[in-house]
Parts: structure tokens; sequence; C-alpha cells
């Protein structure tokens, strides 16, 4: 791609990609309520939001990776493993409070596997987490079978499928904006978001600049670990249930939501906002499709349209302005023929 | 000057050199593999058994053919398990709508709808430059998403389909099921197109060095969209095929197998960076999978494992490919070779 | 060989935006001949190579072949012309065979369509033997040595029946068997008719296979004529003659301790005996062609590229196998050659650029603080006299803007001592002399300073002793009264005379003269 390609996708986005999601959100939400009478209920949002906890918990940490350019396909099947491990430390009778952490802890070793094999060994992010999304699902096999464990202790699947009191929003929900919260400062303004745009902006400007590349990269892997695994907790106790195949396909609703909010597979560009607005809009979708009755799959139609559209618009901006100035360049070549051949 | 022979047999193989390939690496891990099955349970070269790997390996061997073509080219195709789903489906919706319809018109319109399909993937990543990660992630869900919107609940069963058809998965030509042949044909057609046409040389130029291949006159762009299209007509086939394998297809039908394709496609030595590999590897990589399977069942090892240890054959086998990389580009770093 | 030019570059001018790269050069190939191309960085040879390829399209002047006159509007036009081009860095695929490239895209075919192996392999065999070259046409490239590259892109070459050859830089990566190779080659190609530019910085090699050498300075040719007129004084000569201007402000220091201290630095294959000292308010200037190892030799000192055995220390702290951060808290900066790939992150903006080395200083309570961001940043990009906003992406600025914001950048780290490699690089008069300004008042505040230039002139100028690399070693220290650009460049063509000259360049007769 030519810098003036580059420069003229950069604009095409420029016109905000944030705000254009804002609008969609706006325009989503009134046309919910116009379709149907129950949308703007409160008992409705509780649905809604409780919903999309879970891949918006993995979309977080994986913006960030998708920042620096690399990619982490593994987060459902850590998500699926830590619901396992959690079922069957409930199981064999370990306290709740042990059996969150110790899932919590595997999350960061799985985490910490991709982020080995990934810059230890350089291999590719891509690669490296199709692998680990088979094997850590496959090690959620192994834990649990085609068991399910249920029966967890009411405290717990209360926080599931509670709401804070005297509003309609769901616990798990409220986390997840303690966690937006907490993703969005860290990229927006701790000198660890500084350098992750860095990374992804021009990895060899950051690596001579002295930024610790390895380091902040194997973190982010870690993270997203952590997270998966918290998903994974609140999935389970959510729906009360822990099962080998839980999550699964959870990760490309994640990734479709990251890349409709923003942030580019090119890398160095994207905010927690528009990944936050994209969750949103595709939860609301969701929402509204389930309303009208409309099939699950035509949300899945949905979804992976928005996914292409969200590259192929400013794609086709750029090439179009690209297009022109070649015409032009070709008519400057054609008069500089014409002047040296009548010498 | 030494000179490594680490290379796979992509131009006209020598002995020598097929010796140390990949290809020879799995041949030899399948046949110890089968040995070792074969010592705990002679039943394994039963030919009921063997009837029973084949058809098993036959579906993906298939699609691990397109899923080569785009690899080699630095691309990926997670969408063909969607094209799958919704040939399969077409295929018995055919059989039920128009009775004494005969296979080979079924078969032919599978592979077409995969045809078109597989164009729309070509079309956005070739010319709307979209990533091939984004663009076969967006399809997977939109295919499938039509696919569950068409089934709507419904299923098609073996009894909608005429056993004329069936017979593919289930009838034997010198004991290889009809099935098998069909794979194994399809897998000569596209070893040659790759081997001894230039399209198919092109495939590996642009996974090797995407500027030379444009320095070379080679259109970039076209190729990718070829291959992109020769994925979807496969798939669209293999979709024809799983219905005479199973006879019943309901929406989920090829749901998630696009991992295991590239898994087998990637262990079978067709590298992740592209350039490298053959579809004779790759279908011995699928065959190894399969292998692997059998004798982990036969290890008594709960079926449980069996997704652990596909991904860690992937993940073993990228290290290995990147190793193998590292150590070429060792030579390339000498400046002076008088320092 | 016939008097008439199998092509001939006639009056050619080009200049990139405003600045002039060649003014009225003319140039002919002759037939089963050898023509050199000589001169400094930047005298003008890549861009005219470029023209002749199809890559650039002269402003003015013309490109003639067989008496008429043509022009290539790209490089598979070039090619079809029977004009070929060998760089440095040869494209090829790796994972195929030499046969494979060398016919990419254009395979003989047999009557079913199939590509022809065998054909393929007969008709590179042929051109191996011919060429006296003991590789095979299954050989895969993957394998293979910068020097059988060559010779693939060469055989490549061939069969687009090429009637003239360019090899840029040819035996830059070569050894000495491989360089005698390169020369039979070479004659062989004479002895068909084809017409052979060098482009190439070796004075013996030039002298021992070219019939003919022109000699290019500042966009001109300042000389040209059969290799029998010219001794190898006379070239260099004429590469750097012209009158200094005392445009650099280099003020006198007395220098003090020593700073940076190197012994032995030594990394395989492409530097060896690296040993040198900057002391306080030093500016030493590391002199050599493109290429020589001097970029090299700055990384691993900065802690990116491995060392395989050496010592660095400052101040008197050792450095072993260490980061660039270790290198940064030991109080080193480095400014890197390419400003776009390495020095900054295009698309942010130069506040954010110029405080990416010091973000530790822009926090407040662990947050980033907006405002110290953009004061640190304002602070140093204000001491360079920076033109321009700081808050846009610095894809904006113009080169030499662009140039201070890395420095900038670095000078916030306050370090004890500076490496700048080609600090004016692609930067205008006026932000040059800035650049130049600045750097001379840090030496005199008491930084230590090593600046990598291929500009003789700057390096002249700025400082206070020369060191010269020729591929791989230093061949030459000198001193600010005998750095003069003659001196310079004879050390970093190979001719050494000077002081510091390993034992083995005494024995090995290809380094010295």
């Amino acid at each position: 791609m030519s810098q003036e390609e580059k420069s003229t996708r950069r604009l095409a986005r420029r016109v905000n990609w944030e705000t254009i999601l804002a609008v969609l959100l706006a325009i989503a939400i009134v046309g919910g309520g116009i379709l149907n009478k129950d949308f703007l209920s409160p008992e409705n949002w509780t649905n809604l939001l409780a919903n999309f906890v879970e891949i918006a918990l993995l979309a977080l940490p994986l913006s960030l990776i998708v920042i620096t350019k690399e990619i982490d396909l593994s987060v459902a099947s850590i998500l699926g493993l830590s619901s396992s491990l959690l079922g069957l430390l409930w199981e064999a009778k370990v306290s709740m409070p042990l059996g969150i952490l110790v899932c919590l802890l595997a999350g960061a070793l799985a985490g910490a596997l991709n982020g080995f094999l990934v810059v230890r060994f350089g291999l590719p992010s891509l690669a490296v987490t199709i692998g680990t999304l088979a094997l850590f699902r496959g090690f959620a096999y192994v834990l649990l079978g085609d068991k399910a464990v249920a029966d967890f202790p009411p405290e717990y699947t209360g926080f599931g499928i509670g709401t804070i009191p005297y509003t309609f929003i769901p616990s798990p929900f409220a986390l997840f904006v303690i966690l937006a919260v907490v993703f969005w400062l860290l990229l927006h303004h701790t000198t660890v978001g500084r350098r992750i745009y860095a990374i992804g902006g021009n990895q060899t400007a950051a690596l001579f600049s002295g930024v610790n590349i390895s380091r902040l990269k194997v973190s982010l892997f870690i993270a997203s670990g952590v997270i998966s695994a918290l998903a994974g907790i609140i999935y389970t106790l959510r729906f009360s249930s822990s099962r080998a195949d839980n999550g699964i396909g959870f990760e490309l609703s994640a990734i479709a939501a990251v890349i409709l909010g923003g942030v580019t597979v090119q890398g160095g560009r994207g905010t927690i906002t528009g990944v936050v607005l994209s969750l949103l809009l595709i939860g609301i979708l969701n929402n509204v499709l389930t309303l009208a009755d409309v099939a699950n799959e035509i949300l899945r139609i949905v979804t992976g349209s928005l996914l292409i559209v969200s590259v192929l618009l400013p794609n086709l901006i750029a090439s179009t302005r690209e297009r022109l100035r070649l015409l032009q360049r070709q008519r400057e070549i054609a008069k500089l023929a014409a002047v040296s051949t009548t010498k | 000057m030494t000179k490594e022979f680490e290379s796979r047999p992509n131009g006209p193989g020598q002995l020598k050199v097929f010796m140390r390939s990949r290809e020879a690496s799995l041949v030899l891990l399948i046949a110890i593999l089968t040995a070792i099955t074969t010592v705990l349970n002679p039943r394994f070269l039963s030919p009921q058994s063997l009837k029973d790997l084949m058809l098993n390996v036959s579906i993906i061997a298939l699609l691990v053919l397109g899923q080569t073509i785009i690899i080699l080219m630095r691309q990926i195709d997670l969408s063909i398990s969607s094209i799958v789903g919704i040939t399969a489906f077409l295929s018995g919706t055919l059989f039920i709508g128009h009775p004494g319809v005969p296979s080979v018109v079924v078969v032919l319109a599978a592979t077409l709808a995969g045809l078109i399909l597989g164009g729309v993937n070509a079309a956005l990543i070739a010319w709307g430059k979209i990533p091939a990660l984004i663009t076969t992630l967006g399809t997977l869900y939109i295919f499938r998403g039509a696919n569950y919107a068409w089934v709507h609940g419904r299923q098609i069963n073996a009894v909608n389909v005429p056993g004329s058809f069936l017979a593919i998965g289930t009838a034997t030509f010198m004991g290889v099921p009809i099935l098998t042949w069909i794979v194994l044909i399809l897998l000569v057609v596209v070893a040659i197109g790759l081997r001894q046409y230039g399209a198919g040389r092109e495939y590996y130029a642009i996974g090797s060095n995407p500027n030379a291949a444009v320095l070379a006159g080679i259109n970039v762009s076209w190729r990718i969209a070829t291959g992109f299209l020769i994925s979807g007509a496969i798939a669209g086939l293999a979709g024809a095929l799983w219905l005479a394998r199973f006879g019943t297809v309901d929406a989920t039908a090829a749901e998630g197998i696009e991992l295991g394709v590239i898994t087998s496609t990637v262990v079978g030595g067709v590298a992740i960076t592209g350039g490298v590999g053959t579809v004779v590897g790759a279908v011995l990589g699928a065959l190894l999978l399969s292998v692997f399977s059998s004798t982990l069942v036969f290890l008594r090892v709960p079926s449980f494992w069996q997704q652990a240890f596909q991904g860690a054959m992937l993940l073993l086998a990228i290290a290995v490919d990147a190793y193998l990389a590292f150590r070429h580009a060792l030579r390339s770093r000498v400046k002076w070779s008088h320092v | 060989m016939s008097s008439e030019p199998t092509i001939e570059l006639v009056d050619i001018y080009k200049s990139f935006g405003s600045t002039r790269v060649l003014e009225g050069v003319t140039l002919p190939l002759f037939p089963g001949e050898v023509h050199s191309l000589m001169g400094e960085n930047g005298a003008g040879k890549s861009t005219l190579v470029k023209i002749m390829a199809g890559l650039h399209l002269a402003d003015k002047g013309a490109v003639r072949m067989g008496g008429r006159e043509v022009l290539f509007r790209s490089t598979a036009q070039a090619q079809h012309a029977g004009v070929s081009v060998i760089y440095q860095e040869p494209t090829l695929f790796r994972d195929l065979s030499i046969a494979e490239n060398v016919f990419m895209h254009r395979q003989p075919k047999t009557r079913y369509g199939w590509i022809d192996y065998a054909e393929m392999n007969r008709a590179v065999s042929g051109h191996l033997r011919q060429l006296g070259v003991s590789l095979r046409p299954e050989d895969p490239v993957l394998g293979l040595s910068i020097a059988d590259q060559q010779i693939v892109e060469i055989i490549k070459a061939l069969t687009f029946e090429a009637k003239v050859l360019i090899m840029d830089e040819p035996t830059a990566a070569l050894s000495l068997e491989e360089v005698k190779r390169l020369f039979e080659v070479t004659q062989r190609l004479r002895d068909r008719g084809v017409a052979i530019m060098f482009v190439s910085h070796r004075l013996e090699e030039v002298f021992a296979i070219s019939q003919r050498i022109t000699v290019m300075r500042d966009g001109q040719v300042v000389g040209s004529g059969p290799i029998a007129e010219w001794t190898t004084e006379e070239v260099i000569r004429k590469m750097v003659g012209r009158s200094l201007d005392a445009l650099y402000p280099k003020e006198k220091v007395d220098p003090g301790e020593v700073i940076l201290r190197v012994r032995n630095l030594r990394r395989a294959g492409v530097f060896k005996n690296i040993s040198f000292e900057v002391r306080r308010g030093e500016i030493v200037g590391l002199a050599g062609l493109v290429g020589a190892g001097r970029s090299e030799v700055a990384r691993a000192i900065f802690g990116i590229d491995p060392l395989d055995s050496g010592e660095v220390s400052v101040n008197g702290t050792h450095l072993r196998n260490h980061t660039a951060q270790d290198a940064m808290a030991a109080g080193i900066g480095f400014v890197p050659e390419d400003r776009q790939q390495q020095g900054l992150v295009m698309e942010m903006t130069a506040t954010r650029n110029a405080t990416l080395t010091v973000l530790p200083q822009v926090q407040r309570f662990g947050f980033v603080s907006r405002e110290k961001e953009r004061q640190i940043a304002a602070q140093w990009t204000e001491r360079m006299r920076l033109k321009g906003h700081i808050d846009e992406p610095v894809n904006i600025l113009s080169g030499g803007n662009q140039q201070k914001v890395v420095l900038a950048k670095w000078l916030a780290t306050k370090p004890k001592m500076l490496i700048v490699d080609e600090p004016t690089r692609g930067v205008d008069v006026g932000a040059k002399s800035e650049v130049h300004r600045t750097l001379s008042q840090l030496a005199k505040n008491g930084m230590a300073i090593v600046m990598i230039s291929s500009d003789l002139p700057e390096v002249i100028g700025m400082a206070d002793r020369v060191l010269v690399m020729h591929e791989g070693k230093l061949t030459a220290e000198l001193s600010r009264p005998e750095a003069t650009e003659e001196a310079i460049m004879f050390a970093a063509t190979g001719q050494t005379t000077s002081r510091i000259q390993s034992k083995e360049s005494k024995n090995n007769p290809k380094s010295s003269s």
C-alpha cells in the first residue's frame, strides 16, 4: 500500500468512526423502540445488557492486542476452560473464592503460553492462537468431558443473574463497566497505552525508542487470559451451568465487535469507546431482532455483514481517490512523453 | 559452497530430496502410529476399520485441497464450513424437491453453489482489499446465518436421499469407498495443477514473495481471486459428499470443521507463511490427524483428549516450520564474508 | 568493441521536488565492455540506474537504444527492451528452485500446456555451464548465498536476451572466490556482446574489471573515459573535489573525560575489531560508504542488534548483553538512520513521538498528564526550533522538521552521549544548519557525540576526529587537520594508509591496496 493510499484511507476513517457508531447506535435504539414497545422496558434492558457481558469482556483486552497487530483467537476456549475448571473444583468441594482464584490463575497461565509462543518464539499469533484455541478447549473437555455441573451456591449465581439494587443494571454488566473504564484509562491515559499505540503504529520505531515490546505483549496476552477466565466464571454463574462447550464461537463475536469498533487489523488505531459502542450496537441489534421474533440466524448475517462493511467502505473511498490520482499522473507521463519526442 | 536440501519437492522431485522432506516424515509418522495401533489392536487393519478411517478422512482431505491453495498464498479461508453446510442442505433439498434428479446434477449444482459463495470471498478480498481473515470470518457468519434461516429447524434424512447417492459413502471399489476415490482423483488433479501449470506455480510465487510476484508480471489480484473461487467450489462439492456420507443434514452440518482443516494443512507442511508445501503433504497431514485420533481411541485415551492433541500438533508444526525458516535466515545475515 | 553504444543516456536531468539529482548526464554503454560508475553517496548513481531500469522517468534528456529514442514506463518495458538490473538485494522466490525463479510467469510449455521442466532445467543448466557456475537448476534458492542469488538474477536477465546488464554493488557481499567467479562470468558476458555497467565503490575491482569509467559528483559527470587513462588517486580526487564552505559552526572544545569506550566489538559477518573512545565535548565523526557497517555498529552499541563479542562501557559502566533500555539508562541516546521506519511513529503526533522515550516523566499520580506531555514535548521541540503543529501527525511535517522531532525525543532523555546516524539526510539547507548548530551546542555543553554521516563536508566541518569504516572494519582515525575529503575517501574505499590497520589487513591482499 503506497504512502498516499494509506493516508487517504486514514482520512476516510477520520470522519470519526466513533461518531458514526454513536449515530448508528442512536438509530438502533430509536428504531428498536418504534418496532417494539417492550424494547425500552427495564426488564428488556436487563436482559440485553446481561446477554452480551461475556463477549464484551473478551473484547476489552482483545482490542489492545489487535492494536499491537497481534490477535488472540483462543479467548473463548479459555472461557470454556475456566468454566469447566470452576465446575470441577466446585464438585470437588473446593470453596468458591478459591475456585475462582484458581480459574483466574489458569487463565493467566493460558495467556502466558500464548504470549510465550508469540513473543519468545516469534510465531505468528494467528496460527498460534488457532492452535491454543483447540488446545485449551481440549483441556476443558479433558476436565469435564460432556458432563455439566450445576448447583452452584445461590450467593454466587445470584450475582450472575442479579441486578444492582433499585436499577435494571445486571451485576455482571456493572463489572464490565468497571473493567471497561479500567481499560479505557489504561489505553488512553497511561504510559502503557502510549506504548501500545506506538508498537502498533511502528514496532521498529518503538523498539528503537526503548519500549520493552516483549514484556508488553506478553502482559497483554496474560491479561486476555485472565479476563477470558473471568468471563468464563460469569457465564457459569449466570447460567448456573459449567460445561466444556461453554462459549464456543464467542471469539468470532468478540473480534467482530473489536473490528467494527474501529480497531483495524493493520494496528495502531482504535479506541475503547469505539469498541464499547460497537458492542452495544451488536447487543441492541441482537435484542431487537429477538424481540421481533426474527430468527437468531439473521443476527449472524447482520454481524458478519457489519464486520465486512466496516472495512470495505473506507477501502472503497480510498481506492477511488487513488484511482483519480493515478489518472492524473498518467496524464503527466503522457505530456512528458510528448515533450521529449518532439526534441 | 554447501547447500542444504531442506526443500519440498515442488519442482520435479528427486528421491533424495523426498526422503528428507516433510512428506516423508509424515509417512513415517503415519506408519509408526499405524504400527502402534495395530499392535494394540489388530482390528485396526481390518477392512471395515480401514474403510471407516478412509471415510472419516475423505471430506477433510477434500477441503484440505482447497485450503492448501489458499494458505500457499499466505491467505486463509475460514468460511468453508459454512459453505459445506449450505451446499449439503442444498443437495438434500434438490433430491427432495426433484425426485429422480440424477446425482451428477446435484453434485454439479452443489459445486456451482460453492463456487458462487467462494466468489463472494474472492471479490471482497481481491478487489475490496479486505484482509482474508476479516472477510472469511464475516462470510463464515453470513453464510451460516443464511443457512440457519433457510433450514429453519428442518432436517434432511437418509430416507430423503436416493440409495444410489448414499452409495457413494457406502459402496467400495477395490476395498476403497467411492467417496475416497473421488477425493483421490481430485488430489491428483490439484497436485498436477499446482505443479504442472503456470497458474499453479503462481500460487507458490505469491506466497513466497508477493513483491517479486508483482515484478514478475503476475496478476496477483486475479490469482488470489481464483484461489478463493476454487476453495469455494471444493467446499461446495464437499457439501454434496457430506450428504452422501452422513445421510442426515441439519443447520449445524460441518460447523467448526475449518479448524481441523487448517490444522491438517499446516501439519501437512503447508507453512502458514506461505510459499511452501504440497497437497500430497496436506492430505497426509489430514491422514495423520485421523490415524492419531484412532490411535488415541485404541489406546483407550478418552475421546475428550482429541482436541487438545490436535491443538498441540498444530503448535508443534508451526514451531518446526518457524525453526526451519530461522535456520535459513541465518545465512543471509552475513554481510562481509571476511569479517 | 563497436563504436555504437548499445544504450546511451543523453543529457539527462532529474529532480525530486526541489532537489536537483541529475544534471546534464551523458553516459554511453558499449557492447562487450564493462563500464564502471563511481561516485560518493548522493552523487546520483542510483537515480541514473533507476531511469535506465524503467523505475523513473527523466525530466529532460533522452535514453537511446540502437540509435532510436526509448521511453521506459515500467521495469517490464525495460526488461523486454533488453535492459536488466541486478540489485544488491535480489528479489527471488526463496521457496522455489533456480529454474522456476528464472522462468516464473513465462515457463516453456509442452503440448498439453504443462510446464516443461526438462526444458527449463536444460536452458538454465546451459546458462550455468556457460557462466562456469556449479549450481543445479533444481536447487532451491532458499539455501543460496547472496553471491549465488546474484547469479540467478544474471541468468534471469540472460533469458530476457539482455543486451544491457547493470549491476549495483555486485561484489558487496561476496568472498574473494565469489568475486573471482563473478569476474569470470562478467568476461563471458562480455564475450557475448552484453554491455555491462558496474556501480561500485571498490577501486581495485573497478580497475581490474572495467574498460571504461565514469565518475559522478553532485549529480553531474565530472570525468569519463577509458580506464587506462585513470589512476585511483585521480578517481578519488574527482569524486570529492569541491571547495569546502565553512558552513558548519563547530566550536573548539577541550575534550573532557572518556564517556563512551568500545573495545573489539564484533558481530560475525558484519563488523569486527571496532574499538574507539569518545570524550565529553567531542564530536567523533564516523565516515564510510553506505553499507560499511556503521549503523550496525551503532545499533549494537545501543543494544538493539546483538554483539558476538566486545565491550561497551559508558562512564565506566559496562554494558553486557544489553537492551536499548539498558543503554538509555546508562545515558546513551540514538537517533537512527531512517527516521520514517525507525525514528518516528508516523501516524502519531509530534507530542507523542517526542515523549515516547521519557514516558515516566509525563505521568502524574500514575496517569498520563496531557499538560506535562505537551509541556515536555514543547520544551524540546522549541529548543530544536520546530516549526509546525506538534499535535498533528508527524507525517505532515517536512523532512527537516521530522528530524527535529526525533532529536527532541532523544534530547528529552538528557543523555550523556548521543549517537546520530545521518542526522541531515533528506533535510533542507535551513534545517540542516539548525541541526548542526544544535549538535555543536550540545557538545559545548559537555555531551559526547558520535556522528555517522556519508556527507563528507558535514563530517569534516563538524567532527573533532574522524573514524572511517570500510566493509566492517575501522580503516582510519583522522584528527581534524588530517581529515580531508580525499583522506577520508581513501580510507572509505579500503585504501588504508593511516594509523588504524589491523594485522589481518596487512596479510590479506584484498583489503589493503
